[in-house]
């Protein structure tokens, strides 16, 4: 039975690899198509990383060791929680080996040396691209704890696995208002966390505009890849987040080969539709003014509060 | 026909008859000689009391039939329609004329200009940096001089270009281009910022300097309208009519009528796609990707009656020496084509428009104030938008606008709003304007024989290009080949612009900015 949960970790972290770029491609074919545009097919992004993985490395003379050791720390710390966020079973057999709070410092590990390898070849644009992701990392980062914390009041263990459970043993618990108000938190950080519209453009080709893109401005080849297979994996991570915490319905919470592959398909269901919602987000808004960006992500603190306060009050 | 009078009587007394050879040509240009040193006091007198301003310095080397070097300086009255044009001789072996670059600024980047292309130092010029030769140009090599040799080697040798420094706490440098991300010309721009807000800007330009206005010289007349057409990619209409008017203007032909009412529909075809496009390049730039991929759909649709028209998407061919290329097509309803283009066109304004997450980013964004924009004799819509109201299809009425009538969209704020605003209203009345001139024009020819071409005469055409006032000057020589032409894109007058419209806004709104003037940088850099 152990043995089966480590396999089935190991499985998880091989699914969220595999459907990572399938997603970043899938929300991009869904944007063009509701520009008017052909658009690439989804599955782009897995002919991106091969060509990425074929090519050579080219390197500013300036850039040091960190610049070299960044992609793999960024894409390990990435690829480490996927192994603590339930995707298709819970409880995880690894859920004693660290909670939300390990997930969230993890993702902080993988932007700060996203930051680092930014800054390190001394480049005007990996600077400026460090210094507005910190910006919204500040912001950012909080409201994700604070957005879990809500749900892990209400279930008593800041173990993700656990709050899924719990969910599932009590689902009057999902509609509660503290769990309303952490949703709406959460995906507004996905929004800013992934790069996405109205915070960053992750389509857009004006340097001075970028804050994700301008970081990774430098890196080319294998390095490229893992990063941006570590940026399409996040997406999944906080896609996968905003599914099962708040409709944790079709995850296996059990070994039964029948429920882990509609635990499989639930997740996939779950992760196009939010796909979907991201795409006509992406369509509908401009993106924002830099300095309105701490706005929005102000108010999402602000909801991630209210939903720690109310799930409080209302235990 | 202008009366001359009293400028006639005012250059007399404030000269002291050292205006000579004064003549009247074409009705409204009074053409006259000027010595050296008098430059500043008739541009002042254009100014104060006759509503003139420069706008255009042309050099031209003549030392084979005269034995002189000419600098002529154009000034133009917007009101009265009628222009100025003085010409100072400059022996060989003195090479000098007296600045005006201090009296108005557009004179300071003409003065930089001749200095880089035919070596006439401006005397009294505060900036004395190359304007078009970067660094590594040869000292004395003058390009347009008509005995210059390029030398044999000819490479950047790194040396760059002595940007006056920025400093003070916290103060960085962000240094962007002349490589791109996007597909788009080269400039080099260099930020300096506190945080994110700009406190300077520099625009460093003349990357893609051809020559273009030497590969004009030596060619027959009718062999520089395809030239004039490539000068810059989007403007083929707005520089070819402008140099077969200044040729036409040379040689006193008569365009036929129903030739000057093609030339209309062309050129606000031209400035139909060109803005269209633009509203939804502006729109993508706040990540508003929608109206873009809609705007180029219909951009799509335009540029294909553009083929109808003219047989090239890009309109090339379309106006030829003495009239057009081409008759309006028999069987293709333009109208009815455009009604539904601007209906499709209005319906993604209204959308975008109505997107307060766009409109925030456009409002306040970039201003350009009035005061600033007449001091840079910026033109077209950056002009207009910053409550300027000049349009040369009105002022100096050519081809068939004498006869037709249309609005002029003035807009106060300066900001890329009001910008983006004017070119959509232009939109909708190019349309206006086109479906007019298909009402009321005439049969007939659409082409006339130009005749010869008088040597050594100056003359000039001005067109109202979708970016604004486009000017061609000319020379022929004796065998009626061209001597020289003189280019001037209203980017030339817009550019530096930019740099105060930036200021005190933040870094990720230059992309936003820049696009909102959209100037040419191969029409600039020539």
């Amino acid at each position: 039975m152990i043995v089966t949960g480590y396999v089935l970790e190991i499985a998880q972290v091989a699914l969220a690899l595999l459907l990572a770029p399938g997603l970043a491609g899938f929300v991009r074919w869904l944007k063009a198509r509701f520009q008017n545009r052909r658009g690439a097919p989804p599955w782009q992004p897995y002919f991106e990383l091969r060509k990425l993985f074929g090519k050579e490395v080219v390197m500013s003379n300036n850039a040091s060791w960190l610049f070299r050791v960044a992609p793999y720390i960024i894409f390990a710390s990435t690829v480490t929680v996927t192994l603590l966020v339930p995707m298709i079973v819970a409880p995880l057999a690894l859920d004693g080996m660290g909670d939300l709070l390990m997930v969230v410092y993890l993702l902080l590990l993988g932007t700060f040396f996203l930051a680092l390898a930014g800054l390190d070849p001394g480049t005007a644009f990996g600077g400026m691209g460090a210094s507005r992701e910190m910006t919204v990392a500040a912001i950012a980062e909080p409201t994700i704890a604070l957005a879990i914390f809500s749900l892990a009041l209400s279930a008593g263990s800041t173990n993700l696995g656990r709050i899924v459970t719990q969910e599932l043993a009590n689902p009057a618990v999902t509609v509660s208002p503290g769990h309303l108000l952490a949703l709406a938190a959460l995906f507004i950080v996905t929004l800013a966390e992934t790069g996405r519209l109205p915070v960053d453009n992750p389509a857009t080709h004006l340097e001075l505009t970028m804050i994700h893109e301008a970081m990774i401005l430098e890196y080319s080849g294998r390095y490229l890849a893992l990063i941006e297979w570590a940026s399409w994996l996040k997406l999944t991570i906080f896609f996968t987040l905003l599914a099962n915490l708040f409709v944790p319905w079709g995850i296996a919470t059990t070994f039964d080969p029948a429920a882990l592959t509609l635990a499989v398909l639930a997740l996939i269901v779950k992760l196009a539709v939010l796909g979907g919602i991201v795409a006509v987000v992406e369509t509908r808004v401009a993106k924002l003014r830099l300095f309105r960006v701490p706005e929005l992500l102000g108010a999402s603190f602000v909801l991630a509060l209210l939903a720690v306060t109310s799930s409080f009050l209302l235990k | 026909m202008t009366d001359f009078s009293r400028l006639q009587t005012a250059l007399h007394d404030n000269l002291q008859g050292r205006a000579t050879n004064i003549r009247v040509r074409r009705s409204n240009e009074l053409h006259f000689q000027i010595m050296r040193g008098d430059a500043q006091r008739l541009a002042e007198l254009l100014r104060a009391d006759f509503g003139a301003e420069l706008i255009l310095m042309v050099a031209n080397d003549r030392r084979v039939d005269k034995g002189v070097l000419e600098v002529h300086y154009l000034f133009g009255n917007d009101r009265e329609n009628w222009f100025a044009h003085a010409t100072k001789d400059l022996p060989p072996d003195d090479r000098a004329i007296d600045s005006l670059a201090t009296f108005y600024y557009p004179a300071s980047r003409f003065e930089r200009e001749i200095k880089d292309l035919f070596g006439i130092e401006a005397t009294g010029h505060p900036d004395r940096r190359p304007l078009v030769c970067h660094a590594f140009w040869p000292e004395d090599y003058y390009p347009l001089l008509k005995d210059a040799v390029p030398p044999a080697i000819f490479e950047d040798d790194g040396t760059s270009f002595p940007f006056k420094p920025v400093s003070g706490e916290g103060v960085y440098e962000i240094p962007v281009g002349p490589v791109h991300a996007g597909i788009i010309e080269p400039g080099h721009f260099r930020f300096s910022v506190v945080g994110e807000t700009v406190i300077d800007l520099k625009i460093r330009l003349y990357f893609t300097h051809k020559g273009t206005e030497k590969l004009f010289e030596g060619r027959a007349p009718a062999d520089g309208v395809e030239l004039a057409e490539r000068i810059s990619g989007d403007t083929t209409i707005g520089h070819s009519l402008a140099y077969c008017q200044a040729l036409e203007s040379l040689a006193g032909c008569a365009v036929p009528v129903r030739a000057q009412y093609l030339r209309v529909i062309l050129l606000e075809m031209e400035r139909l796609y060109n803005h269209i496009a633009d509203f939804g390049m502006l729109c993508n730039d706040t990540g508003y990707a929608v109206a873009h991929s809609h705007c180029f759909r219909i951009r799509e649709r335009l540029l294909r009656l553009n083929k109808r028209l003219t047989g090239n998407r890009l309109m090339h061919g379309g106006i030829v020496l003495g009239g057009v290329g081409h008759d309006l097509p028999a069987d293709l309803d333009l109208s009815g084509e455009l009604d539904a283009i601007i209906a499709d066109f209005n319906e993604i304004v209204d959308i975008s428009l109505g997107n307060t997450t766009l409109m925030d980013r456009l409002e306040s964004a970039g201003r350009l104030t009035t005061r600033i924009a007449m001091d840079l004799g910026v033109l077209g819509y950056v002009a207009r938008a910053s409550n300027i109201d000049v349009d040369a299809r009105r002022d100096h009425p050519f081809a068939a606008y004498p006869a037709l009538k249309f609005a002029v969209p003035v807009y106060t704020s300066g900001d890329v709003r009001a910008r983006t605003m004017a070119r959509v209203e232009e939109a909708r009345i190019s349309v206006q304007i086109i479906k007019q001139a298909l009402n009321d024009m005439p049969a007939g020819s659409i082409v006339v024989p130009v005749g010869t071409l008088p040597a050594w005469e100056p003359a000039f055409g001005l067109v109202e290009g979708w970016r604004g006032t486009i000017i061609h000057w000319v020379m022929a020589d004796e065998s009626g080949r061209l001597y020289r032409v003189k280019v001037r894109d209203p980017s030339f007058m817009n550019w530096p612009a930019l740099s105060f419209a930036i200021l005190k806004n933040i870094v990720p709104d230059f992309p936003l900015c820049n696009k909102s003037f959209n100037q040419t940088y191969s029409g600039n850099d020539l």
